[in-house]
């Protein structure tokens, strides 16, 4: 009888082991799982079965009305001229190409677009709107035209979503899609895309400064 | 103990006195030497098995029993995958007092997903790099992000002289620079290395990690010839506020210690129809994502029309990401 518990007894204690590991590794109760609905978002037949095609929406410059001036009105206001105040008085000096010999309006604007004039795009008689190089008359709105005459492998570009940019559904069956118009990036009068700062780097181990003192906790 | 150790010199034995009563333990009773030896070596092996369990005890802080006995993200039933995910929201909510939606975002059927990235036009901003840190709960302290870009030298296509430490003003003169993320390769070599079967590629092409059944050994890492995948070396510190609560389980719910994780096309985005991250925060319009199945995508315009590579075509890894240039 004793030989028995003798034998038995170290396996018997190693039989527990496991029991207790399990309770050393989950001391508390399991929790109960509380039903709820499943979060997951199907996107699947469904959505493809609905093949209505949302838009697609060109963010719109804003229409061109009046001229900032370089000066203040008796209560500080900034002081503004429609583009009609000397537009439709003066004669257009269709060799303008700078504002350097300019002395009353636009003085100090930045040009730099190829070696086009003024009246290359605005339109002499109303300036506020634009033209085309055969003379037809564009809206602000469509600005996109104009710029395309020159610019056609960008433009087909742009047509096919390789150029601009673009927010929203990268198909239009999903969701509408929100893109930029040429002078959201380009500025008219100086289309280089400008420089840029970096603000994020990532910090990984490629990155970490070699002075990096391994003592500190 | 020479009483235990050799019994047959002293047949009478402390605890008999001869007066008929026995006063020892029924166990040590008629003790041989291979009986003390068994039982000293059991007393071992019981110490040395607590000893090697022990760590069990510090993980127990973290790790639930549901989760321990999870299963494979493959195996799990529909009614798995529910439990499976309100814990991990639960979880969230504990940790971070936030609520978080975690889906199960599926393939859309008749979809491959391909990226192509400009290099007419990236400029190197990393303004990409930080919208895939805020969008994929990323680690703050280490500034995470899926996407690394080089800095080249113009002229050449030599990685070797890249840098990714380049920062102020870009573009630099005589530079250009390559952003590089996870190619989600068709002939993934990450996915061939991986001994538990934790990363896989599904039907749209995006390889996945299962982030609960990786054992973080880091051979996908090794053997990714693109550097695309992180490995967590810590509890990722995201402030509340700044979660992202809109998450997957394959992709961007916030990942524990010790596991991999990779770029996955922001799959909590785009297998819902919008647009990855980092496209969106793109500036300079350099990136484009499509269904390469589709005739009529954008991305098939570009490769039918512009000058396009991809990276290390010679290691045959067939990446699902594209380069081109105007």
């Amino acid at each position: 009888m004793g030989n028995t518990a003798n034998k038995i007894g170290p396996w018997a204690l190693l039989g527990t082991v496991p029991v207790l590991a399990y309770w050393l590794t989950f001391p508390s109760a399991p929790e109960p799982h509380t039903p709820r609905a499943f979060s997951g978002v199907q996107v699947g037949d469904t959505a493809h079965e609905q093949a209505t095609a949302h838009a697609e929406e060109i963010h719109q410059p804003a229409k061109i009305k009046v001229i900032r001036l370089d000066a203040s009105d008796p209560l500080g206001r900034e002081v503004v001229a429609g583009c009609g105040t000397c537009h439709t008085t003066r004669e257009p000096n269709l060799r303008t190409a700078s504002a350097d010999r300019l002395d009353q309006f636009h003085v100090g604007m930045q040009f730099s677009h190829g070696n086009l004039r003024c009246y290359a795009c605005h339109d002499p008689q109303r300036p506020q709107d634009l033209r085309r190089a055969d003379g037809t008359r564009v809206a602000v709105a469509d600005a996109m035209d104009l710029c395309s005459q020159c610019h056609g492998p960008e433009a087909e570009a742009y047509r096919h979503g390789a150029h601009g940019g673009m927010n929203g559904a990268w198909d239009l069956e999903f969701g509408a899609r929100y893109r930029n118009h040429c002078i959201d990036c380009h500025d008219p009068h100086v289309p280089q895309y400008p420089k840029m700062i970096v603000t994020f780097k990532p910090l990984d181990r490629f990155l970490v400064p070699k002075h990096e003192d391994h003592d500190t906790p | 103990m020479p009483n235990m150790a050799n019994p047959r010199r002293h047949p009478r034995q402390a605890g008999d006195d001869g007066s008929g009563g026995n006063r020892s333990l029924p166990v040590l009773q008629n003790t041989t030497r291979r009986a003390a030896v068994k039982g000293g070596f059991a007393t071992l092996g019981v110490a040395a098995f607590a000893a090697a369990v022990s760590p069990l005890k510090q993980a127990a802080e973290r790790l639930s029993p549901q989760e321990f006995f999870q299963k494979h993200y493959e195996e799990l039933t529909p009614q798995e995958k529910q439990r499976v995910i309100a814990r991990l929201e639960a979880e969230a909510r504990e940790r971070f007092n936030r609520d978080v939606t975690i889906a199960d975002d599926r393939p859309i059927p008749g979809t491959k997903f391909v990226y192509a990235i400009n290099l007419s036009k990236c400029n190197g901003n990393g303004r990409c790099v930080e919208a895939c840190h805020r969008e994929n709960n990323h680690d703050r302290d280490t500034h995470q992000s899926y996407i690394r870009i080089l800095e080249m030298p113009k002229g050449a296509f030599s990685m070797e002289d890249a840098t990714t430490t380049y920062d102020g003003v870009v573009p630099k003169q005589d530079k250009y620079y390559l952003p590089v993320q996870c190619q989600q390769c068709d002939e993934p070599p990450c996915v061939d290395v991986c001994p538990v079967k934790a990363t896989w590629k599904e039907e749209d092409g995006i390889v996945v990690v299962d982030y609960n059944w990786c054992i973080g050994c880091r051979y996908c890492e090794a053997a990714c010839p693109y550097h695309a995948r992180r490995f967590n070396w810590k509890e990722p510190n995201i402030p509340a506020r700044e979660i992202n609560p809109d998450q997957s389980y394959l992709s961007n719910r916030v990942r524990p210690a010790g596991v991999m994780e990779k770029c996955t096309f922001c799959l909590h985005r785009t297998r819902r129809g919008k647009l990855p991250a980092c496209l969106e925060a793109c500036p300079t319009g350099a990136r484009v994502f499509g269904n390469i199945l589709d005739p009529d995508s954008n991305i098939r315009w570009i490769l039918e029309n512009k000058r396009v590579y991809v990276l290390k075509e010679e290691l045959g890894t067939k990446p699902s990401f594209f380069y081109y240039f105007d």
